[in-house]
């Protein structure tokens, strides 16, 4: 658990800035204290709760579900892919991975080592729950002390946290470069041209990336060997 | 107001809460043919590159400010190992220069 709790703090860290943004906007669409907490706390999804606060006054409460949902469809795939490589898990164990699986803790446990454990699971995922919960809260009550240009700084930090899970793996592997840069151009196209909506296109994209280039393996090499 | 509200959080809450815990109830144990193993293990990386791009572009209205801090993180990735101090790197580049412009 400890090594989970150790790869969360990126994470945890990661998502302050986050989270801050999260609970000033929440409060500036006058979201009460408890609706900011309660979101954070049940909703635990950062893209869907900015979704829901830019919706709030100009769409129905049915429309925001029904986006948030496809929004988060992408957790399906990553959830099955924890489910495949992971030892089995206890129930208590399943809903503590799932419930609190993130873009974010999937991307580092993905990339770790496997096969993954339920201890490290809970200790990655609690560890960037609290953190969210947490600062979204300090974001409703402070946030509007941040001095400007760390408030605009800060929106990188996801980003860069990303970038660092995937540049040890791609000086290893031409595949994962290939499976990197074919999903960002699938995903920047989709959403640009707007084909589809960011979630459908992040699905999409990710799909398309990862089995199109197992056909190509495939065909290039005798019984791949995996990334 | 605050009642429909708290019922959107609840939705909310319902719809997130299925698509990441179903694939641990419904899916059985026994292992995927070799090429969906296979897929299942790119799916990391392909999803690294959708969710940088285009999202960290457009963090600010140039979209060079993100790219910048991707250009910087990619370098900072590369020499160190710790994924904390390449978050740091690149969010002090980029309140350096947005002090300075």
């Amino acid at each position: 658990m400890l090594k989970g709790i150790r790869d969360g703090l990126p994470l945890a860290i990661g998502y302050i800035p986050i989270a801050v943004a999260f609970g000033l906007l929440a409060n500036s669409t006058q979201l009460t204290f408890f609706q900011t907490f309660l979101m954070s706390g049940i909703v635990f999804a950062g893209a869907s709760q900015f979704m829901a606060l830019n919706l709030l006054m100009v769409s129905s409460h049915y429309e925001i579900v029904l986006a948030t949902f496809v929004l988060n469809l992408r957790h399906f795939m990553m959830a099955t892919t924890i489910r495949k490589t992971s030892e089995p898990f206890n129930p208590l164990s399943k809903i503590l991975t799932g419930s609190l699986l993130t873009d974010e803790s999937f991307s580092v446990a993905a990339t770790g080592p496997k096969p993954l454990t339920a201890p490290y699971m809970i200790g990655l995922n609690v560890t960037g729950y609290l953190s969210w919960v947490l600062f979204s809260v300090v974001g409703f009550v402070f946030g509007g002390f941040l001095p400007e240009s760390l408030q605009e700084s800060t929106g990188i930090a996801l980003y860069a946290m990303f970038v660092g899970l995937l540049i040890p793996a791609v000086k290893g592997s031409r595949k994962v470069l290939m499976l990197a840069i074919i999903s960002a151009v699938l995903n920047t196209v989709f959403t640009e041209f707007s084909l589809l909506s960011s979630g459908w296109s992040i699905i999409a994209g990710t799909l398309f990336s990862a089995i199109f280039i197992e056909f190509i393996y495939r065909k290039i090499q005798s019984p791949a060997g995996g990334v | 107001m605050s009642d429909s509200v708290l019922l959107l959080i609840v939705g909310m809450s319902v719809v997130t809460l299925l698509p990441r815990l179903l694939p641990f109830f419904i899916l059985s144990d026994k292992p995927l043919p070799p090429f969906w193993q296979n897929v299942l293990g790119n799916i990391p990386y392909a999803i690294l590159g959708a969710l940088v791009f285009p999202g960290s572009l457009k963090i600010h209205e140039d979209m060079w400010y993100g790219l910048i801090g991707i250009l910087v993180a990619i370098v900072a990735s590369w020499f160190v190992k710790n994924v904390i101090w390449v978050v740091v790197s690149s969010v002090a580049v980029l309140t350096i220069i947005s002090v300075v412009w």
